[in-house]
């Protein structure tokens, strides 16, 4: 039997709608890239703000679906065929699904961080990610510099990939203040000795209880925050590393010596998706991410009638958002397809 | 007059309601771009001129906003013109033709 619903990607935004979904009855398939489910937060260890495990919320999800929902994994679609009453899609593969509406949950993708030359990830070796970070907590380890020692002194950089018109990308990217905040606490839980200091332009705290986990930072953890962007990072002699800013309230340039430099990567549009961009003829903003019909009204539907949208693939999106959102699209879905004759 | 061991201090609070705004108004019309700065400071960390002076071209930007052209045009003697803070620029502000302008103003209005 036909599903009546394809949902593309099975992250947060794909499983939850189709919980929602498959609540109500219908049936439901989800086309994914990956080997496995789970998406981005498969890989992330705690959330913030609460610090909760992020494997919990997944499995409060997929408990849910599993069961009542399939998921094909490992798919590579290369083309959709939009029909009067229903969409098939195609993959690589050479099979074909057909289902009577699509919803788009195939999420974003991190900022590559090679492409900020000037902070040396890929050259220099104690110059890493926030995604790296996350995998390092969740597989329970400590976190050390490339030689295998305790960090004495830390920097986590805000806005890389984000705010940059160098890199195209003008957007803020929503999270990565907030995560940068968590993983601060985080290294001093596990490091009490090593010093943290985070380099920002704008602390964008703008979501419930994201200010107190700032305040905590500062009051409970003794993080420090330097207002500045970071201009360039170069290795010394004995591979730790020297990073430039200005400090923008002495006014003065800054130079210091840190052991491990964390990247806060952004979100990008996840290149796939572009082609079911072109595929389905759907339009995007000057962010590269999908436009809804209307930002305010129909934020899960598109210009195509059947298709609709969910989480990340609209923009830089928190995980709570996500869900909220994931449950708004089923709602939207149902009703249409109720409509149907 | 009898000394009673006491100054008066001037007021340090920026007027600006009292400031001349022609520079200001000046590089804004012939570099619009200088409108997109978020005082980042990546411009200054990067600088060659404010490595070794207190030169500082984010510092000069609001020094032109609040009407402070005294201190401008100290400030502006020590830029070498490398271009530099334009190349690492978030924004893309065209910071070479800023600071043209701002030296063309201080030559009109100065």
């Amino acid at each position: 039997m036909d599903p009546q619903v394809i949902i593309i990607g099975a992250g947060i935004a794909g499983l939850t709608a189709a919980g929602a979904l498959a609540e109500k009855g219908h049936h439901v398939l989800i086309l994914e890239k990956e080997a496995q489910p789970g998406g981005h937060v498969a890989q992330w260890d705690r959330l913030f703000p609460s610090r909760r495990p992020g494997s919990e919320v997944l499995d409060h999800i997929r408990k849910i679906m599993d069961g009542r929902v399939e998921i094909k994994p490992g798919i590579r679609i290369n083309g959709i065929i939009a029909h009067d009453q229903d969409f098939t899609v195609l993959t690589e593969e050479g099979t074909s699904y057909t289902g009577q509406a699509l919803l788009i949950a195939s999420g974003f993708r991190l900022f590559q961080a090679e492409r900020k030359e000037e902070y040396g990830y890929g050259i220099y070796d104690n110059v890493i990610t926030s995604a790296e970070v996350e995998t390092v907590f969740k597989q329970g380890k400590k976190l050390l510099t490339s030689k295998g020692t305790l960090p004495q002194r830390v920097a986590l950089i805000h806005c890389v990939g984000s705010r940059d018109e160098k890199v195209g990308n003008l957007y803020c990217s929503k999270v990565c203040c907030v995560t940068g905040v968590k993983q601060a606490i985080e290294i001093k839980e596990q490091l009490p000795q090593c010093e943290v200091f985070s380099f920002y332009m704008d602390m964008r705290m703008y979501d419930r209880h994201f200010e107190e986990l700032y305040f905590e930072a500062q009051k409970q953890w003794g993080v420090q925050f330097i207002r500045g962007r970071l201009s360039e990072c170069s290795e010394a002699p004995d591979q730790s590393l020297i990073i430039k800013t200005e400090d923008t309230l002495t006014g003065r340039p800054l130079r210091m010596i840190v052991d491990l430099v964390i990247l806060l990567v952004g979100f990008v549009p996840e290149p796939e998706t572009g082609k079911l961009v072109e595929m389905l003829g759907l339009s995007t903003g000057e962010d590269g991410f999908i436009l809804p019909s209307d930002e305010h009204y129909n934020d899960n539907l598109t210009t195509v009638p059947g298709v609709f949208l969910a989480g990340a693939v609209k923009g830089p999106a928190t995980i709570s958002n996500t869900i909220a959102d994931a449950r708004a699209a089923a709602l939207q879905i149902d009703s249409w397809l109720k409509t149907k004759p | 007059m009898k000394d009673f061991g006491f100054t008066v201090q001037l007021d340090h609070s920026i007027d600006y309601d009292a400031k001349d705004k022609r520079m200001m108004r000046y590089v804004l019309y012939h570099e619009p771009s200088l409108d997109w700065c978020i005082g980042c400071g990546s411009c200054t960390a990067t600088c060659s001129a404010g490595q070794f002076t207190l030169f500082n071209i984010r510092m000069a930007h609001t020094l032109l906003r609040r009407g402070e052209t005294e201190k401008l045009k100290q400030e502006l003697k020590k830029c070498m013109f490398c271009g530099k803070c334009q190349l690492t620029c978030p924004r893309g502000v065209n910071l070479r033709n800023v600071l043209l302008r701002i030296n063309r103003a201080i030559e009109l209005f100065g």
